[in-house]
């Protein structure tokens, strides 16, 4: 914030310096697991020299308070760091959350340390980084809530919705305008986060669970974009370029999640996806399926020289990723080539399912990607399907009239056998009927997951286990 | 920021940082994920630097006590996302051999 830089304040640039590489060395070294552990502890090490220099900084003149804030944040941090791998969805939207709390709250200490000797570019930089942080802040713990059921998962959607949504966002917008020609209207900037943190609740409102891996792209993206914001604010270019990161990472991965349930960015944010079709379904009942025991299951997949495996949320759902790592051990002890096939919205989070499968200890080479392993399955004996739905209904390919049609599924239809473990004949998450269980090709296993799979497992290792 | 020039200057840095992040992370494997989100959360939390300057400067009691508030969220996340990130690449195990040294330390 100085204009020429004293001896002390060079240093502290140049540990900054020194932690943007670090930052993006971190980033860079997450291409591969076996370069990932190396960018955390860049990304620590840089964590740290940037925290020293701040402390170095002259103005400061109040340490203790500083350190009882360091201590009571660590205090929070350490649980939320050990929470159970299918919490980490709901882990991740409420640390968007806090992020975006420390970036409004900073960025409104600001507007009042400053106001009215604000210019006005600082001041659409500040109301920026204030109204992207306020509607991160309610909308990740909106997010959070769905994800944890502490709310319904159900979208809710009432008439104007968009309408409402969209004064609001207009309202946010005019006091920022406001705010830019006149930074001495101090009474008018709590409106404007009020404003922006009801926004962040009612984005949400209308957005159902299988979005959520989008969702909490696109709020990691805001989060980001909103401390970069701050770094404007601050001058500071440390934060700038975390921010950017921060927020290509988001955008990137939200671009990515989106394409893969086939919908645009405003389509996740302004439509409620899927209530309506189940009812549509229920007419056209009773069509047979085949079904099939776990002895039968058992003796098709011991025969069997390449099995696909189709992990769903259901599975983890079920609890059932350890049962499925004993059937991949006893499978491929027999000579079974078994791979995991990896819809990138197959969990509530990008990658997510690579995680529960990994704590399952299931050596990550198997896990393929959907892009990868799609021309596979003609040449594949049984395809098995388990807690996975929509990602595999290939209505998706063939019928115009479906709601999820376009979106790309994996091609499970195509293998010699199918076999699909489901608790009974209920429609999924977005509420669509699946063709693929009418096939003739198609064995449903009726039951929970965790169960039937040590069932098979029993089988297929002989009794003994 | 006082001049027009510093603003020049930010809005470089942005925009390359953007442009080195976008791809960094488009080479990220999609197995890793749910990783590089909690770790983009845990440097994004650098955002720190800037609360601990209000806690510190103690320029007002609104900034001191918002800027308090800020350092404990913030801190949260640096803790909280190094140690899950750490967590979730220590279970990634490769099914060749040559990676049995790194499943040697996940032991619970």
């Amino acid at each position: 914030m100085t204009t020429d830089l004293a001896g002390g304040q060079v240093i502290i640039e140049l540990l900054y310096l020194i932690a943007s590489v670090l930052f993006i060395l971190s980033l860079k070294w997450m291409s591969s697991p076996t370069t990932a552990r190396h960018g955390i502890w860049a990304g620590e090490i840089g964590m740290l020299l940037a925290i020293c220099g701040t402390l170095l900084h002259h103005g400061i003149v109040d340490y203790k308070l500083i350190f009882i804030a360091l201590v009571l944040g660590t205090i929070i941090g350490v649980p939320l760091g050990e929470v159970a791998m299918t919490a980490v969805p709901q882990r991740t939207a409420l640390s968007h959350a806090f992020g975006a709390l420390c970036v409004t709250l900073v960025g409104s200490a600001e507007f009042y340390l400053r106001s009215p000797d604000i210019s006005r570019f600082m001041m659409a930089v500040l109301s920026l980084e204030v109204i992207l942080g306020g509607l991160t802040v309610t909308g990740s713990l909106m997010a959070a809530g769905k994800l944890q059921e502490i709310l319904p998962q159900r979208p809710l959607t009432y008439k104007g919705q968009n309408l409402v949504n969209f004064v609001l966002l207009a309202g946010a917008l005019a006091i920022a305008v406001t705010l830019v020609l006149h930074p001495e209207s101090r009474t008018l900037f709590p409106l404007m986060i009020l404003i922006a943190l009801a926004f962040g609740v009612l984005l949400i409102i209308p957005i159902g669970g299988a979005d959520m891996p989008t969702v909490i792209s696109l709020l990691n993206g805001y989060a980001g974009l909103s401390a970069a914001a701050m770094g404007f604010v601050l001058d500071s270019k440390l934060l700038i370029i975390a921010g950017a990161l921060d927020g290509s990472s988001g955008l990137i991965l939200s671009i990515i999640m989106s394409k893969a349930m086939n919908r645009s960015f405003t389509n996740v944010l302004f439509g409620a996806f899927g209530q309506v079709q189940a009812a549509s379904a229920a007419g056209e009942e009773a069509r047979p399926v085949r079904s099939a025991t776990p002895e039968e299951a058992a003796a098709i997949l011991s025969g069997a020289n390449r099995v696909i495996v189709v992990p769903g949320y259901g599975m983890a759902v079920a609890q059932a990723q350890h049962k499925v790592r004993e059937l991949y051990d006893a499978l491929t002890k027999r000579g079974v080539d078994v791979r995991f096939a990896i819809h990138p919205v197959a969990g509530r989070m990008p990658g997510h399912m690579n995680v529960l499968l990994a704590e399952a200890d299931i050596p990550y080479d198997r896990l393929i990607e959907m892009e990868e392993i799609n021309g596979d399955f003609p040449q594949t004996d049984v395809a098995l399907v388990i807690g996975a739905n929509d990602v595999t209904n290939p209505a998706a390919r063939s019928d115009a009239s479906s709601p999820i049609y376009g979106m790309p599924i994996l091609d499970v239809d195509k293998a010699h056998t199918v076999m699909v473990i489901k608790r009974s004949m209920n429609p999924g998450f977005a509420g669509i009927d699946n063709p693929l269980y009418y096939l003739d090709n198609t064995l449903m296993l009726f039951g929970d997951a965790k169960a039937f799979v040590g069932s098979i497992v029993r089988e297929v290792t002989g009794g003994h286990s | 920021m006082n001049s027009s020039s510093n603003l020049i200057n930010a809005l470089f840095i942005f925009v390359l940082a953007g442009f080195i992040g976008f791809e960094v992370i488009r080479r990220v494997s999609p197995l890793l994920h749910t990783p590089l989100m909690s770790l983009t959360n845990a440097l994004d939390a650098i955002a720190v630097v800037g609360a601990i300057l209000l806690v510190g400067e103690h320029k007002s009691t609104l900034s001191t006590v918002f800027g308090f508030i800020a350092v404990v969220a913030a801190t949260s996340n640096i803790v909280g996302g190094f140690l899950i990130t750490d967590r979730m690449l220590k279970m990634f195990k490769s099914s060749r051999p040559a990676a049995a040294p790194a499943a040697k330390s996940v032991g619970k």
